[in-house]
């Protein structure tokens, strides 16, 4: 009965990840420009791999292995954001545009503000 | 086969068949993405779907030892992404509209190589072509 649970919940994690990534790939296809296809990229894109890497460790079933899994969760979530952070950062800054249904653009004129 | 390990076993089919299907989807997005930094968004993705085709390799097999190429992995795109924004922040916007890189393309296609490269000296941009053309 034990293990039956555990494979369940392996299961779900297994199937929530894939399904995150599913999630992430059409995000990248259906957005307009590049600074809403980094939402779905860096987001649903980390918690899909984030996921499937614990569902690895609760399949493992002893501590060392699941704390390395969440160990490499941490590591994605931690990475994530900042990789995200800096791409778009230099994309605004060289001057890709926008997508013409954004409403407003608070870094327009940060050049001039510091 | 227990009925754990058939759970895990459909499961982790079915994952497989999803992860296939996004990787596919990013691909299209790297070949078709207008601008580099859409690329580079893309393939920061494709390490991440990557990564979980690891994790799901490792539940298969059942060696652990997998979590760490995946960390590793993970650890090589980030630097990766971050060494792309650097060099996009070094080389600047050169993109240039969509029809504009379309018409140079098949412009430049049927005639001799000394033509268009005299009509093409060194910036590519639109207003150059057109000063270059009368």
């Amino acid at each position: 009965m034990m293990d039956i649970l555990l494979a369940a919940i392996t299961a779900l994690l297994i199937l929530g990840g894939a399904g995150f990534a599913l999630v992430a790939a059409i995000g990248l296809n259906r957005l307009p420009d590049l600074y809403t296809r980094m939402h779905a990229a860096s987001k649903a894109g980390t918690v899909g791999s984030g996921l499937l890497l614990l569902a690895v460790g609760v399949h493992a079933g002893d501590l060392p292995t699941f704390a390395r899994a969440l160990a490499g969760f941490f590591f994605f979530v931690l990475t994530a954001p900042i990789s995200a952070h800096l791409l778009a950062m230099a994309a605004h800054k060289v001057g890709y545009p926008l997508c013409a249904e954004s409403v407003r653009d608070e870094m327009k004129d940060y050049d001039k503000r510091i | 086969m227990t009925t754990a390990e058939m759970i895990i076993a459909y499961a982790v089919w079915l994952a497989l068949v999803v992860l296939c299907f996004s990787f596919l989807l990013t691909v299209w997005r790297v070949i078709k993405g207008p601008t580099l930094p859409d690329r580079v968004v893309a393939l920061d993705m494709l390490t991440g779907i990557v990564i979980g085709f690891i994790a799901l390799i490792a539940i298969r097999t059942g060696f652990t030892l997998y979590i760490d190429i995946a960390i590793s992995l993970g650890l090589v795109g980030f630097l990766a992404t971050v060494a792309f924004a650097r060099f996009i922040l070094s080389r600047g916007n050169r993109e240039v509209p969509k029809e504009d890189r379309m018409k140079a393309f098949t412009a430049s296609v049927p005639e001799p190589r000394r033509k268009s490269v005299a009509r093409r000296p060194s910036g590519t941009g639109p207003a150059v072509r057109r000063k270059a053309k009368k």
